[in-house]
C-alpha cells in the first residue's frame, strides 16, 4: 500500500530550540486562506527574518527531510497549518524530545513520523548534522532507531500511531466511517440527545 | 458500591463507541463547533469524499478569527478574509450547518458563543477546531481542541480517534486576595506546572477557590488548560452550573430541565474518585500575576523581579535568555512599571460580562494614559449589547479606550488589529509567543483584566493592589 511509511530518509535540518510554538512555525496572518496551498515557502517566516542564522535560511538544510528539534515542540494553537507548511516544505518526520498533544496528533493525521529521542542523543544528531549536513539519517519506525553515519539513536513513538503508519492506516477517516452504525447506535444511548430520560 | 470514576472517565465511557486493539477510543462527539480558520479544508475533505456532515444538528458555526472589530461592512477589505468569510457562509449553507454569522445578533469569539448559547452543558463531549476549546470543561464537559483533518472526521461522522488521557487533580484552596482575579490564579499553575506540565493529561480544577469562582471566571481557568499543555480542563458541575444554563435558548425546559439538571449533577467527581495525579495550591500564595516572556509559564507575581539566569534551571537557561532579549527586558528588574504602548481587553480568555465590569470599574474617572493605544474587543454581539446596556462603552470611551465590535481581534491578529514594530501590549489574552498579536517583533505581557485596565491609565504594568482610585 503506498500510504505505508515504515521509515523516514533524507538529510536533516537541526533545530534545537525548546517550546517552539505553532505560531512561529506558521504566524496567523498565513492562516488567512481557504486551502493548504502555498504554505511550504512561509514556514518560519517570522523567525527566519529576524534570525539569519535561522536553520530554514541556510541552503545547505533546503534539501532537508527530517527536522530535529527540542522540547515540547509544536505547543500553542491546534491549527494543522503548522504540520502542513513543515510538510509542504518538506519535512517527513519530526524528531524531537517531545510534542504538543494536538501538533502530534495533527502529524499523525497527515503521514508525517513524529517521533521522540533522548536530548543527548538528539544533541549528538544535531551537532554530527551541524559537521555534516549531507549526511542522511534514516528514521526507522520498524526499528525505533534514527542512524546517521555511525551514529544509531533509540526513538520513541506511540504504539497506536507508529502501527497506523506501519500499515498505512492513518487516514482514520475511513476508519471511522466503518463504524457508522455502532454510531448511529451509540447516539440513541446519549443522554442530552434522548431528552434526558435514557 | 460508589463510582469512583472521576467526571472525565464518567464521560468518556458515554461515548465510548468502540476501543481499537491499539487502545484508542472511537469517541462519540456531542457538540461540534465550527469557525472560519480551521473548517475550511475540512469541508473540502468532504466534498472530495462526497460525504455529507452526518450530525448537522450537533454542529454550529460562527465567525470570530477574521472578523474586522471597526468597519464590518462586506466585502471586507481584507480579500482574503472575505474570501474566508464566504467559503464558511457557503460550506454551512450547502452542508445544513447553522452559522451565527455576523448579521445574526448572536455571533463571537466560538468559546463565548457555545456558553453562552447553552450549546455546551456539562457531560458533553466538545470540539472545536481550535486550542482553546477547553474553555467548555468549565462546565463538567470534556472539551478539546483538533487539527482540520479531525473537523472533517467528526463532521462526517461525529467521532474520532483519542487515548484517553490521564487526569490530574488541581486543588486551589482558599480565599483569593483582592485585586487577585481567576486569570492569576490559571498563570500561577502554568508558572508552577510548566507549559508541558499538562501533557497526556485532562486537568480538574478543584477547591474552595474553584468552588468560589462564578462560571465566566471558570471560564478563564479552562480557558489556559491547553497554555500549561493539557488539551482539557474542567471543573465539577454544581448549582452555579445548573443556574448558569436554565432559561439559555439551547438549554431544554420544564421536566426535561430538571433531569438534566440532575444528571447534571451526578456527573461530578465524588469525594472518593480516583486520579492519576494530585497538586495542591494555596490562593494566599498567588498575587496579581503578569508574564514577562515568550511562553506564558514565563510570568511573575507583579510585585516580583524578573528572573535572573544563572538562578534558573539550566536546562530553561537558553529559553530564557531568549526570551528577555526578545522582549528587551532586563534579568532581576522588576516586572513593575514596564512601559507598555497598547493595552488590550478581549479575547476568549477575558472578554465575557465580568470581565469587561471589573475592568470598567477600574478605568472610572481616569484616563488612558498618552501615548498609549487601548481597546476594549467584546468577545460576542450579546455581550456588546449588555455592556452597552450598562453604559460600559461610555465609561471606556470617556477613559480614551476604543469600544469595538465583538471578535478574536488582537488575541491573535488576523484581521486588522495588530501590534506595530516592537510595541509591547499589555493583553488580557492567552498567549504571548513571538509575533503572537500581528507583529514579528511585538512583545505580549498577559495580565488580567483588570491590570491590563490599570497598565493603560499608568502607561505601565502597575499593581492593581496599590492603583489609585480603584478601590480592589
Ligand atoms: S480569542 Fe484568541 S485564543 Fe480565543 S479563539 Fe480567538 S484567537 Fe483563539
Amino acid at each position: 500500500m503506498t500510504n505505508e511509511v515504515k521509515s523516514v530518509s533524507g538529510a536533516c535540518i537541526p533545530l534545537m530550540l525548546d517550546d517552539i510554538d505553532t505560531d512561529r512555525i506558521i504566524p496567523a496572518r498565513y492562516l488567512r486562506c481557504v486551502t493548504f496551498d502555498g504554505l511550504g515557502e512561509h514556514a518560519f517566516e517570522d523567525d527566519r527574518k529576524q534570525d539569519p542564522n535561522h536553520p530554514f535560511n541556510h541552503t545547505k538544510f533546503s534539501g532537508a527531510s527530517v527536522l530535529v528539534a527540542g522540547r515540547n515542540f509544536g505547543c500553542g494553537s491546534s491549527r494543522e497549518h503548522a504540520p502542513q507548511s513543515l510538510m509542504r516544505w518538506g519535512i517527513k518526520a519530526v524528531l524531537a524530545e517531545s510534542f504538543a498533544e494536538i501538533f502530534f496528533g495533527n502529524c499523525c493525521s497527515l503521514g508525517v513520523a513524529a517521533v521522540t529521542a533522548s536530548r543527548d542523543d538528539l544533541d549528538k544528531l544535531a551537532a554530527a548534522i551541524e559537521a555534516d549536513p549531507t549526511l542522511e539519517v534514516v528514521v526507522s519506525l520498524e526499528d525505533l532507531k534514527a542512524t546517521a553515519g555511525d551514529l544509531s539513536i533509540p526513538v520513541a513513538m506511540p504504539d497506536s500511531a507508529r502501527e497506523a503508519l506501519i500499515t498505512g492506516e492513518w487516514d482514520y477517516l475511513g476508519q471511522l466511517l466503518s463504524a457508522a452504525s455502532a454510531v448511529k447506535e451509540h447516539a440513541a444511548t446519549v443522554p442530552y440527545l434522548n431528552a434526558f430520560s435514557t | 458500591m460508589s463510582d469512583r470514576r472521576n467526571l472525565f472517565n464518567k464521560v468518556w465511557d458515554l461515548h465510548d463507541v468502540r476501543t481499537l486493539a491499539n487502545g484508542q477510543t472511537q469517541l462519540f462527539i456531542g457538540l461540534h463547533l465550527i469557525h472560519e480558520v480551521t473548517s475550511p479544508q475540512a469541508f473540502e475533505i468532504l466534498r472530495d469524499r462526497n460525504l455529507k456532515v452526518a450530525y448537522p444538528a450537533q454542529t454550529i458555526a460562527t465567525v470570530d478569527h477574521i472578523v474586522p472589530t471597526t468597519d464590518q461592512s462586506r466585502p471586507f477589505l481584507d480579500g482574503l478574509a472575505e474570501k474566508m468569510m464566504s467559503a464558511i457562509e457557503r460550506n454551512c449553507d450547502e452542508f445544513g450547518v447553522t452559522l451565527l454569522d455576523l448579521k445574526d445578533g448572536r455571533q463571537g469569539i466560538v468559546h463565548v458563543v457555545g456558553p453562552e448559547q447553552g450549546l455546551t452543558q456539562p457531560g458533553m463531549t466538545i470540539v472545536c477546531g481550535d486550542s482553546h476549546t477547553s474553555t467548555h470543561g468549565a462546565f463538567g464537559s470534556i472539551a478539546i481542541g483538533i487539527g482540520t483533518s479531525n473537523v472533517a472526521q467528526v463532521l462526517a461522522t461525529q467521532t474520532m480517534f483519542l487515548s484517553r488521557p490521564k487526569v490530574r487533580r488541581i486543588v486551589v484552596n482558599g480565599e483569593l486576595a483582592p485585586g487577585v482575579y481567576a486569570k492569576d490564579v490559571i498563570l500561577h499553575i502554568i508558572q508552577q506546572l510548566g507549559v508541558q506540565g499538562g501533557v497526556g493529561y485532562a486537568y480538574e480544577y478543584c477547591g474552595t477557590t474553584i468552588d468560589a469562582m462564578s462560571i465566566e471566571e471558570r471560564m478563564t481557568v479552562c480557558n489556559m488548560s491547553i497554555e500549561g499543555g493539557a488539551r482539557c480542563g474542567y471543573v465539577n458541575p454544581d448549582e452555579k452550573t445548573v443556574e448558569y444554563l436554565r432559561g439559555r435558548p439551547s438549554v431544554a425546559t420544564g421536566d426535561e430541565f430538571e433531569r438534566a439538571a440532575a444528571w447534571w449533577l451526578t456527573l461530578a467527581s465524588g469525594d472518593d474518585a480516583e486520579f492519576d495525579d494530585e497538586v495542591v495550591y494555596n490562593a494566599a500564595d498567588i498575587e496579581p500575576t503578569v508574564t514577562w516572556g515568550i511562553t506564558p509559564a514565563q510570568s511573575v507575581g507583579v510585585s516580583q523581579p524578573l528572573p535572573n539566569v544563572s538562578d534558573c534551571d539550566a536546562s530553561e537557561q537558553t529559553l530564557i535568555k531568549e526570551a528577555l532579549e526578545f522582549m528587551g527586558l532586563a534579568e532581576g528588574e522588576p516586572v513593575k512599571g514596564t512601559q507598555i504602548d497598547v493595552a488590550f481587553i478581549g479575547s476568549c480568555t477575558n472578554s465575557r460580562m465580568s470581565d469587561l465590569r471589573e475592568a470598567a470599574r477600574i478605568v472610572a474617572g481616569h484616563k488612558v494614559a498618552d501615548n498609549v493605544k487601548a481597546i476594549v474587543v467584546p468577545g460576542s454581539q450579546l455581550v456588546r449589547e449588555q455592556a452597552m446596556q450598562e453604559g460600559l462603552h461610555e465609561v471606556f470611551e470617556a477613559a480614551g479606550f476604543e469600544w469595538r465590535e465583538a471578535g478574536c481581534s488582537m488575541c491573535l491578529a488576523m484581521n486588522p488589529d495588530k501590534l506595530q514594530g516592537r510595541e509591547v501590549c499589555a493583553s488580557s489574552s492567552n498567549r504571548n509567543f513571538k509575533g503572537r498579536q500581528g507583529s514579528p517583533t511585538g512583545r505580549t505581557l498577559l495580565m488580567s483584566p483588570a491590570m491590563v485596565a490599570a497598565a493603560a491609565i499608568e502607561g505601565k504594568v502597575a499593581d492593581i493592589r496599590e492603583f489609585a482610585g480603584a478601590a480592589v
